[in-house]
């Protein structure tokens, strides 16, 4: 059914067809709904069943449930703050209603300047935004405004992708970049103890809460010198105050085995980030660090913060990680490492899982170099001794 | 003296200013760009700066370039810069304090930039004092009116002042706007040039076609 109606509609947006202006929004309409019939016309090739866009939505199907999770944790952070009880369904509903304008501010933003340029430059809509567009809502804090929102999204879908020649060409994880953006252009903002809150009621749900509450996260008391609050088991369900999709452990490990059954993330470079980061923190712990951050257990260093959520959703990311094999341990195994010493020692930044993967980014190449390079001098070796 | 203003003398001033804009086309004195641009005030102090020392240090080599021995002409060249450098350092100390103080280093710094010693090896030594002070005060306002756009967009959204008046009304941070606190830092004055080569390249090449 849907591919008769694409049929018929297909003429008005071919060249010469009434809404020819829009024939780039259509195609990424179609190719989303069905497998383009074109196939390549020389030579031999042989395509998977899946290809960029079915990536892209399992991808999406695996942020579900932390982004579900989500929703529920900003209801129950508003109404645990308000001293109020309510049953599951309404929180949850509070946390969908305060979430949905972030979603439809990061889609609509940034598919626009995705349509604008695909029309610009006479190419296909490349369907790399339908990720970055759902994880740059989930990694902020629940607090943000729109409008920085939407500049955020604006700056790295510009300058972290388009400038690099779009989807697959970037260097830097363009949902990182919007973080990083907000991070540096608006610190009062994105971290302290004033933004892990939604305030207001919406549509006769949650609590007003007066703006002199404030809710710190675990990773923010601990720079700030005091013990965190709560235990190994409240950070592994994630009822507890941080950026929107990254508080629940057991929910991001659905999406992990989600994102490892269908083969999109490579298990070798999200378990080399665990071992790394658990590997750095335990040297913390055993190094007698007067310090409040290195002396959390190197368990709950895994499970707080943005470290799950980066290693599983981010630091997997296809283009802008190791390619080579042997690459991704290196490459994860630097990224866990990094995110804990920079938790650890800069008393500035709280989280260092961000920082850690945009620079480990820059460096794939390089490892990627690295190997290919040995791979070949080990393999011309082997011809010559023959 | 009808040659004043000759075609070729034209040019040697407007060319600079766009078509073969210092910073723009050239890529050079890209540091001190970056660096003094966070203030509207002091980026238009480095502008005139540097305009007025390379006009002088052109002319002053135009002047004496038959008598330069060609293998230490680079230490001539110098010597001449540095002292204009520390004239232009020492009437700033004098005159505008507090700017210089802004400046710190790089007004000192001037010595080492690249436009100044292009435009003396690559046209004092050949033309004469006249042309060679036209080409000075071009190449000098064509680093200066990047430096001045840089310095306002930076001071503009990372302040919310120009020249340190209140631009933005007080009733939009009552609305919740906030400055971008990224704009005050150097990375993003290397963006915003980049966004003006960028733009600067689209006009050129449309104008040429």
């Amino acid at each position: 059914m849907i591919q008769k109606t694409l049929d018929k509609l297909r003429p008005h947006f071919s060249e010469g067809g009434k809404f020819s202006a829009l024939r780039s929004v259509f195609d990424g309409f179609e190719t989303f709904l069905v497998v383009p019939s074109a196939t390549s016309k020389s030579g031999v090739s042989i395509h998977d069943a899946i290809d960029s866009k079915r990536i892209m939505s399992f991808v999406v199907i695996a942020l579900m449930p932390a982004l579900l999770f989500g929703m529920y944790n900003i209801g129950y952070q508003n109404y645990a703050a308000a001293g109020a009880t309510a049953s599951c369904w309404t929180m949850f509903l509070y946390g969908l209603v305060v979430m949905l304008p972030k979603i439809v501010v990061s889609y609509g933003v940034g598919l626009g300047i995705e349509f604008v340029v695909a029309q610009w430059k006479k190419e296909e809509i490349q369907e790399g935004y339908l990720v970055t567009g759902m994880l740059i809502p989930m990694i902020v804090p629940v607090d943000t405004p729109l409008w920085m929102l939407a500049l955020a999204v604006a700056f790295s879908v510009v300058f972290a992708k388009e400038v690099f020649g779009g989807t697959g060409m970037n260097i830097f994880n363009p949902a990182l970049v919007a973080r990083a953006f907000l991070f540096f252009a608006y610190p009062t903002s994105m971290s302290g103890d004033k933004v892990w809150l939604a305030k207001d009621t919406w549509f006769g749900l949650g609590n007003a809460i007066p703006d002199t509450k404030t809710l710190a996260t675990p990773l923010g008391e601990a720079a700030a010198g005091l013990a965190p609050s709560g235990d190994i088991w409240q950070y592994c369900t994630g009822l507890m105050p941080g950026s929107i999709g990254e508080t629940s452990v057991i929910a991001i490990a659905i999406g992990a085995v989600i994102l490892l059954c269908t083969g999109i993330a490579s298990w070798k470079t999200m378990c080399s980030v665990f071992v790394g980061g658990a590997l750095t923190a335990w040297l913390f712990n055993i190094g007698g660090l007067d310090n409040a951050v290195a002396n959390i257990p190197w368990y709950e260093h895994l499970a707080l913060g943005g470290f799950c959520f980066g290693a599983v959703f981010m630091a997997t990311d296809p283009v802008t990680s190791a390619r080579t094999e042997g690459g991704k341990y290196i490459y994860g195994f630097l990224i866990g490492g990094l995110a804990i010493t920079i938790r650890v020692l800069n008393p500035g930044y709280p989280e260092g899982m961000m920082l850690a993967i945009l620079f480990m980014n820059m460096f794939a190449p390089l490892i990627d170099y690295c190997f290919v390079q040995r791979n070949i001098s080990k393999r011309l070796k082997r011809a010559q001794d023959k | 003296m009808a040659s004043l203003f000759s075609k070729e003398n034209r040019l040697a001033f407007t060319e600079p200013l766009s078509l073969n804009n210092p910073v723009l086309i050239q890529v050079l004195g890209i540091c001190s760009a970056l660096a003094v641009t966070a203030k509207l005030e002091p980026a238009i102090v480095m502008g005139l700066s540097v305009t007025v020392i390379t006009a002088f240090a052109n002319v002053i080599v135009s002047l004496i370039r038959k008598t330069i021995p060609n293998r230490i002409r680079i230490i001539i060249q110098l010597v001449v810069v540095a002292a204009l450098v520390t004239i232009v350092s020492m009437t700033l100390k004098a005159f505008a304090y507090d700017v210089s103080v802004q400046l710190s280093v790089y007004i000192g710094l001037i010595i080492t930039n690249c436009i100044l010693m292009g435009r003396l090896e690559a046209f004092a030594m050949t033309n004469g004092p006249w042309q060679s002070f036209l080409d000075g005060v071009g190449s000098g306002l064509g680093y200066a009116w990047i430096l001045v756009v840089v310095g306002a967009v930076r001071e503009l959204f990372g302040n919310g002042t120009l020249l340190g008046f209140n631009v933005i009304p007080q009733a939009a941070y009552e609305a919740g706007y906030v400055n971008n606190g990224m704009m005050t830092m150097p990375a993003m004055s290397m963006i915003i040039l980049g966004c003006i080569v960028w733009a600067h390249k689209a006009y050129v090449s449309k104008k040429t076609k």
